[in-house]
């Protein structure tokens, strides 16, 4: 009963990433069950080209549908959202994703922060979060934001990360619920319910 | 902490004393900006910046200003400008007037770059580029055609991503950190406030550019605008979306033909 008070329901999974975090996600998403029972966003830092074909790669590692995020499309469970490049993503009350063009935040967009806190505020403690790797501070404001709705901020162990960064300033800025490598992280996600 | 009742408290007031009407806007973008313009303006509580905006007519500029984004860039997504200057301009030329409406326009820097394409396709001695936006203060600095110097490099690059051929910096002079973009682009633009939200349809046009505006509406606002467009374009008049916008899933989508991957539809009934 403790266990299931302190892990509720996960009903959305955010995953942000910088620089060395396609490697984690290449090994990771084909570690993942084919019927995921929830939604799954990826922020990434990326170049601001209008290349798509990072969710086509993505997509080519795992069974569950992967795309990138349309304007105002509802978050469905099973499904693997790529937050597109250039664009904030942001979620509404009623559970539908919206994209904004404004200022860049840590120098990113996406930025991790801003998904993170905008899913924070409606999801509550049903939202989980993992930060992987990077170089940049971006995500750490993000899991604060998480962890004050009652959600789970996760980081990817430091000592596996290309680019230790950024897991290491969440680390050092907030209590973090969990430290994984990629296999956990794989074993994580597949028991969430 | 901002609570949803406070935003719904202040979009009242923005109705009821000003006449502008938000409550259709994305609401997650729009809460994040009354919260960023809350600290920016340095305001202890939500109470004393609802109190500002009810009182001092003069901080309501400010605030439609801030809370609306006007981020924008020229020649932004090169391929869309191919795209413009392949297969939409070709057509435009056969008409003996262009007339083109920039919808939501901010700063304007999306219209002097298609005044740009329309010069170098010989065609902006017959065409007017109609500029609005809902704030006044951005207007100014489209009819003024004044940008940093200090993006003209990366707006070259995509100009020439774009297929433009001409020396970019032909296009305006230098000045004390600025760009200021010839006359004879700026000549041909019109500007007017106009907002998307409330005001009617005021021509008829043979292109309409509205890009990254609809993305902060909801689905039902977006709908609106979008016959908005439809009853102000003429037949075979085009529509030009951004990136991640679609006319997909809208009452007017049957009515419209997408031209090729970039979001351009040309008006088919």
């Amino acid at each position: 009963m403790e266990e299931n008070h302190l892990n509720p329901t996960c009903e959305f999974l955010l995953i942000g990433g910088s620089a060395g975090s396609l490697e984690v996600l290449f090994r990771l998403l084909p570690l993942l069950r084919s019927d995921l029972p929830v939604p799954v966003a990826l922020i990434l830092h990326r170049r601001n080209s209008a290349d798509s074909s990072l969710s086509d790669l993505l997509g080519s590692k795992t069974l569950n549908p992967t795309h990138e995020v349309e304007d105002k499309e509802p978050i469905t469970p099973g499904t693997i959202y790529l937050a597109p490049a250039d664009y904030h993503l942001l979620i509404e009350r009623d559970r539908t994703f919206s994209l904004d063009y404004s200022e860049k935040v840590n120098f990113s967009r996406p930025s991790i922060d801003v998904t993170f806190e905008s899913a924070a505020e409606v999801y509550g403690p049903g939202l989980v979060a993992i930060l992987l790797s990077g170089a940049n501070e971006d995500g750490t404001g993000g899991l604060i934001a998480v962890k004050r709705a009652g959600g789970r901020a996760i980081v990817q162990n430091p000592d596996t990360a290309q680019m230790p960064f950024m897991p290491h300033y969440a680390l050092t800025h907030l209590p973090i619920d969990h430290v994984f490598d990629t296999l956990q992280m794989a074993a994580f996600i597949n028991s969430l319910e | 902490m901002i609570e949803e009742e406070d935003i719904d408290l202040l979009l009242n007031d923005l109705f009821d004393l000003y006449g502008y009407d938000f409550t259709r806007y994305s609401r997650a973008s729009l809460k994040r900006r009354v919260v960023r313009l809350c600290s920016l303006d340095k305001f202890p509580s939500f109470a004393e910046l609802r109190y500002r905006v009810r009182n001092d007519p003069a901080y309501l500029k400010r605030f439609v200003e801030e809370v609306t984004v006007n981020v924008t860039e020229m020649f932004r997504d090169p391929a869309f400008y191919r795209a413009l200057r392949d297969e939409v301009l070709p057509v435009l030329g056969t008409k003996p007037f262009i007339r083109i409406w920039h919808a939501g326009c901010s700063t304007g820097e999306e219209v002097y770059s298609m005044a740009i394409l329309l010069k170098e396709a010989n065609l902006l001695r017959r065409s007017l580029l109609y500029a609005t936006d809902l704030n006044p203060s951005v207007l100014e600095k489209v009819r003024k055609g004044i940008f940093s110097l200090s993006l003209m490099k990366q707006y070259s690059e995509s100009y020439i991503a774009s297929g433009g051929t001409q020396d970019f910096s032909s296009y305006y002079t230098a000045q004390y950190g600025q760009a200021k973009f010839d006359h004879e682009l700026s000549e041909k633009i019109i500007i007017s406030t106009h907002n998307l939200v409330s005001d009617s349809s005021f021509n008829e046009f043979d292109l309409i550019l509205c890009r990254n505006v609809l993305i902060y509406f909801d689905k039902e606002l977006q709908d609106r605008v979008l016959k908005l467009f439809d009853a102000s374009l003429g037949t075979l008049g085009y529509l030009a979306l951004g990136t991640k916008e679609t006319l997909k899933f809208s009452a007017v989508q049957n009515k419209f033909k997408q031209l090729n991957r970039e979001k351009i539809w040309k008006k088919t009934i």
